[in-house]
């Protein structure tokens, strides 16, 4: 058996819906083979420690961050970008469509990765509550919107009245409580009694 | 019907939410091709002599077309802020000296941004390290000096050159007197710097770059590089976030621009997060000692305020920030007796500039700790004690010892509204079940009252409104955008005036050449200024068009009206649309609005935290506040503005800060280490509305930009310490992080048998 | 920031990776779901020269019930195991630690046995499988080998793990209804643990409580000799050296050992 170690790659990566190739150094990240080899701009780099999540797009229908992904570790599979989500400025998606009515954004420089992992989200959990949003998206940083009209557009876009779901009062999230009875911060205590 | 007031979703949105926007690193303009890359190889020490570069090796690293050292730049070191120490001035690369981690040593270009890093790792920089210092105080003592050749660190000061009066506390029964952190934070915009810079046959420079106020950098840009700013040609694209930290110019982009010139190829600069946080400017960073004195009645008598800022190593508008948090020190108070000083010193440290707030938000944390220390010192209620001392609505304009004019103001409504809001006797009530029952999970209620000044600075700003042929309309403006929503609202209010859809209206900002005045958006100024003259611009327009239809029409002016884009004859079908009128003759108005003085919105914030007081982990539960900044033109864009406001003034609270150990190494340089919040860290916000407006504009606008932040951080920072209050603790510095809070409480503990937590308290 | 330019290969079976470790020895590191090796490389603290890509093998992922334990292949995701319905019932603690790693997005490239091999002692899983006692499988051309966890870290970043191995398996016991919790304290949902303490079964491991993750072995003899849970958490943090950083002291570190491992026996006591 002979394996080959190579110092230039050729990928083929299907993205948007769209067979896509190129020959790579193997160091190429994701996120630099959408924006700088096809032209995507949309995915954007907002820090270097997998933080931020501005990179976060779909690869075979989940979120990761592109930025710690190698090109070549995508060989082969399927890439969603926000470009691949509506087909036009004027027909957008339903979760962008949410991210405009809730004014989910500002700059919009987050907005890329924040929708993708939002609809990841919603893939694996139909119909979030609150907290289960803001956890899910944890990997995803904004600076401007301070999350309220984020989180309001993911539970518009999973079909709930974000009036009616999002709790601003003191008494509705107990599960918001830094040691509700042994607990010691939210959602990062779990245990066969709790 | 109005579109004034109503919930108008942006038209930015579209484009952001499908292709994305355009910021500075995804331009594809063909005047960029064949740009090289900029990697800047920057000092991992905070304070060293260099005694060699050398970049040989780099030079012959694959793809690289250039490396500069400072020896190879002909351009003078330059004060980078006019108010700041003259000879406190920054070299474009570092030659003798770095004087902070991160400082530009050398630059490497390259034909492709992967190669940048590689050659950059080549080049070899031997340093002879100095004494770092990070400490203000350590800074004020002149020890280790930054610029020997100036002879001090201190940067500048206001107020700092006569003494404190020694009787401004005799009238009081009580004083209190504490040290309080300011701390430093980094502004982490999602969209770190970048520029772009191609030099024309015609001898002009076209520049792209991240920034919050273009036609400021091009001017600060030609001063550096001692040009005419006619020929720079500054344009912001879609800009990704600034919050203070873009206003302007940094030097990186001029050194862009420079580096273009001298390769004669366009050049292109982004930075990475790591550069971001240990470059970007940073703000707050104050030392404070804030003294408070009055009678047990709770009436508060005289306030001081004595500032220690830090400038960082290279002056910057963080010199001039401690104005205006001396302006605004006395907050919503009529305070009969109100002294403070400021003092800026340089440190081996990163420059400070403006954060959300810039100087207002330290103004408000320090006296609203001191209305806490005070109350509870006198054993009242702290919002009640706040309430007996606002300035009261008939005061109004109001001239406070701080030497602002506030113009309107109803600060005990506010007050009392947002504790209705929030219930707050039946948060007490709760509170007390808690420390009754021995919770390990206390409550804490915060409140605070602010007022703030918006559009400080810079009270002028230029509009352009045309009507085109095809009924199109073009509105230009000098404010420059980042998030906030401006072609959005700058359309309703063209669209108010001219009955022309907002789908049909373009606003344009950020171009130099286009729009070659402007004052950029920062200071939460947009609004009142940008906004204001559009709408003066509109209103001129639709008189105009009267004139000129009245000759079209045979009619007077009088009996003209203008709706729906059109000018018609009272009572009658007789019209002609302004796309006509736009046919015949070019129909623009070029106007420029002047406000003449700041205004000054206000609010009251109470917070709701639990603290877990075993691990001194605390949650914020619940925000309610009430913020006032006069009618608003668009609440969805409004309330976007507090909320990002109010987050950033919780994490202050609770999360961030800039750490440097004493060497100067940062600590948080990167979104590991730097307690950025998400979503799973904030609350949902309950926002209350008020409406009182300034006469200082004819839309009675007051700035919503700021407004969330300054409010939120002390009512935060009071509601951590309020829930732990019964165990003794009277204080605890921003971050209250869970090792500040556990800490506090075991020295509570430690001392409540003494008594001794509240000894500084009563010095008299 | 970019990785140092390296070579790679993604061979399609365990053995040509061992193949490639063996011929490219300590020149050559493993890639799998690549959320520890990536970062370290970008920030260019890690130079390999040689990337083996083993983040594709069928071989290397699942979850399967053999007798008493659940059989975890090393390349399973961290999104596999909390989603797993055998954990859910089987070894619950592990399910619910996984969905305390990262975040979404990096819990859906993570893998099991990337995050032991890495070997950091702030991780959450390694704690986990102390806590549990499992058995971590490693393949070399050599053998393979079976090592317990509580003898598989030597420090900082390092393990038993030679150069030619791979993680090829982790072998949990089945723990049932045993009573189990997980404590994670952070001050931000997506940081690692400034302390963190896994209980199963009256077993406790610590998270970010030295140079390794490790067992409160002197809560465990407590407990077994009887004492009260309020006892035996006032000895969690004995034998242990944890570090001062920006979050935490020392002393803080200590004091949350305690706590969370009071906290942790009481949740599991039910």
């Amino acid at each position: 058996m002979t394996i080959s170690v190579n110092t230039s790659v050729k990928v083929g990566i299907t993205v948007n819906g769209e067979e896509t190739t190129a020959d790579v150094e193997p160091r190429l990240l994701l996120v630099h083979y959408l924006r700088d080899v096809l032209g995507l701009k949309a995915t954007n780099v907002g820090c270097d420690t997998t933080s931020c999540g501005a990179c976060t797009v779909l690869v075979d229908g989940e979120s990761v961050k592109s930025c710690t992904v190698l090109a070549v570790q995508a060989d082969g599979q399927s890439v969603t970008t926000m470009e691949g989500l509506s087909p036009n400025s004027t027909e957008l998606h339903p979760m962008a469509a949410a991210f405009r009515a809730e004014h989910g954004l500002q700059c919009g420089f987050c907005t890329p990765g924040m929708v993708m992992a939002a609809v990841s989200l919603l893939e694996e959990n139909p119909t979030p509550t609150e907290r289960e949003v803001r956890e899910g998206l944890e990997g995803n940083l904004c600076r401007c919107t301070g999350y309220h009209n984020i989180v309001r557009a993911v539970l518009s876009a999973s079909g709930q009245n974000p009036d009616a779901v999002q709790t601003t009062s003191v008494d509705a999230d107990a599960d918001q409580s830094p040691a509700g009875g042994v607990e010691s911060a939210p959602g990062f205590s779990t245990g066969s009694g709790a | 019907m109005s579109i004034m007031g109503t919930r108008v979703v942006r038209t930015e949105d579209p484009v952001f939410l499908s292709r994305g926007a355009t910021y500075t690193d995804d331009l594809t303009d063909e005047r960029l091709n064949g740009a090289l890359h900029l990697t800047l190889v920057r000092s991992p020490l905070a304070h060293a002599r260099i005694t060699a570069v050398d970049v040989e090796a780099a030079r012959e690293a694959p793809g690289v077309v250039a490396v500069f050292t400072g020896a190879d730049v002909d351009l003078a070191p330059a004060l980078l802020f006019a108010g700041a120490n003259p000879g406190m001035v920054r070299p474009w690369l570092a030659t003798d000296k770095v004087r902070f981690v991160g400082e530009p040593v050398a630059a490497v270009l390259t034909e492709q941004v992967y190669q940048g890093q590689d050659a950059a790792d080549l080049v070899e920089v031997d340093y002879d390290p100095l004494p770092a210092v990070v400490d203000p105080r350590a800074a004020l003592a002149d020890e280790v000096l930054l610029f020997e050749e100036v002879g001090t660190n201190l940067a500048g000061g206001f107020g700092h050159d006569k003494e404190f009066d020694e009787h401004l506390f005799d009238d009081c029964d009580v004083v209190v007197t504490r040290d309080i952190v300011n701390q430093r934070l980094a502004a982490s915009p999602l969209e770190t710097r970048a520029a772009a810079a191609v030099w024309g046959d015609d001898g002009r420079v076209t520049l792209w770059a991240s920034t919050q106020n273009p036609q400021s950098a091009r001017d600060e840009i030609a001063g550096w590089l001692g040009i005419d700013a006619a020929l720079i040609h500054l344009i912001a694209p879609d800009v990704g976030g600034g919050f203070g930290a873009k206003i302007g110019a940094d030097p990186e982009f001029a050194l862009v621009v420079w580096l273009a010139k001298a390769v004669g190829r366009p050049v292109r600069w982004a930075e990475t997060r790591s550069e971001n946080l240990t470059g970007m400017l940073q703000g707050r960073a104050q030392l404070q000692t804030i003294t408070i004195g009055g009678n047990r009645d709770g009436d508060v008598l005289a306030y001081r305020l004595d500032i220690l800022a830090d400038a960082g190593a290279y002056p910057r508008l963080g010199v001039f920030l401690p104005f205006f948090t001396r302006q605004m020190a006395p907050g919503v108070y009529d305070i009969p007796k109100v002294e403070s000083r400021a003092r800026t010193v340089v440190t081996t440290t990163t420059s400070t500039g403006a954060y959300r707030g810039a100087g207002r938000p330290e103004a408000t944390a320090a006296i609203e700790r001191a209305m806490d220390l005070f109350a509870a010192e006198i054993g009242k209620d702290p919002a009640e004690v706040r309430k007996r001392n606002v300035v009261p609505p008939d005061a109004f304009p109001f001239e406070t010892k701080g030497g602002a004019v506030y113009d309107s103001g109803e600060y005990a409504k506010a007050i009392d509204r947002v504790l209705e809001g929030a219930g707050y006797a039946e948060l007490r009530a709760e509170q007390a079940a808690r420390r009754e029952r021995g919770d390990v999970v206390q409550l804490g209620i915060g409140v605070s009252a602010y007022v703030e000044i918006t559009g400080g600075g810079a009270f002028s700003e230029d509009a352009s409104v045309e009507v085109h042929a095809d009924g199109t309309v073009t509105v230009l403006t000098g404010t420059s955008p980042h998030g906030q929503g401006h072609a959005t609202a700058w359309s309703m209010l063209a669209s108010e005036h001219l009955g022309i859809p907002i789908e049909k209206i373009t606003v344009k900002h950020g171009d130099t050449d286009l729009i070659p005045r402007g004052s950029g958006t920062m200071g939460s100024r947009s609004l009142q200024t940008g906004g204001v003259a559009v709408h003066q611009a509109a209103g001129e327009l639709v008189e105009l068009a009267k004139r000129r239809a009245a000759d079209v029409l045979e009619a007077s002016v009088d009996d003209l009206e203008v709706a729906e884009g059109a000018v018609t004859v009272k009572g009658t079908d007789t019209s002609v649309t302004l796309a006509q009128l736009a046919e015949k003759e070019q129909l623009k108005v070029d106007t420029v609005f002047d406000s003449g003085a700041p205004t000054f919105p206000f609010g009251a914030h109470v917070a709701v935290v639990e603290v877990d007081i075993e691990s001194g982990k605390a949650v914020v539960d619940r925000i309610v506040t009430l913020d006032d900044a006069g009618p608003i033109v668009n609440p969805l864009l409004a309330e976007g503005q507090r909320h990002g406001g109010i987050a950033q003034g919780i994490s202050q609270a609770l999360l961030e800060e800039v750490v440097y150990d004493s060497e100067g190494n940062p600590l948080t340089a990167t979104f590991a280490d730097y307690a950025f919040p998400s979503a799973a860290e904030l609350p949902s916000f309950t926002l209350l509305d008020m409406a009182t407006p300034t006469n200082l504009n004819p839309l009675g606008a007051k700035g919503i930009g700021e407004a969330g932040t300054i409010g939120a951080t002390p009512a935060v920072q009071s509601a951590v310490i309020d829930a732990v209050s019964y165990l003794g603790v009277r204080h605890i510095d921003m971050p209250t992080s869970p090792l500040r809070v556990w800490e506090a409480i075991n020295a509570a503990r430690v001392e409540s048998g003494a008594g001794s937590d509240s000894s500084e308290g009563a010095q008299q | 920031m970019i990785p140092v330019a390296f070579s790679y290969a993604r061979p399609d079976s365990v053995d040509g990776a061992l193949a490639l470790l063996a011929e490219h020895g300590e020149d050559a590191t493993i890639l799998a779901g690549g959320h520890s090796l990536l970062p370290v490389m970008k920030l260019r603290l890690g130079a390999p020269e040689v990337v083996i890509d083993i983040g594709r093998l069928p071989e290397l992922r699942y979850i399967r019930v053999q007798g008493d334990e659940v059989a975890i292949g090393a390349g399973t995701r961290h999104r596999d195991l909390e989603a797993s319905d055998v954990l859910g019932s089987d070894v619950p603690l592990l399910a619910a630690v996984a969905r305390t790693v990262g975040d979404p997005q990096v819990r859906h490239r993570g893998t099991i046995g990337g995050s032991l091999a890495h070997a950091d002692p702030a991780s959450d899983l390694p704690a986990a499988v102390l806590a549990l006692d499992a058995t971590i499988v490693l393949r070399s051309p050599r053998g393979e080998r079976q090592v317990p966890a509580t003898g598989f870290y030597t420090g900082m970043f390092s393990s038993v793990k030679e150069p030619d191995e791979l993680i090829v398996e982790i072998r949990v016991p089945r723990t049932g209804s045993a009573g189990w919790a997980y404590e994670k304290f952070t001050r931000r949902a997506n940081d690692w643990a400034i302390v963190g303490v896994a209980v199963v079964d009256g077993r406790v491991g610590l998270v970010n409580m030295g140079a390794s993750p490790l067992r409160a072995s002197a809560t465990e003899a407590a407990l077994a000799d009887g004492a009260s849970i309020d006892e035996a958490a006032a000895l969690a943090d004995q034998g242990t050296d944890p570090q001062t950083d920006v979050s935490a002291t020392a002393e803080y570190r200590r004091h949350l050992a305690r706590l969370l491992t009071r906290r942790a026996l009481t949740t599991a006591a039910g």
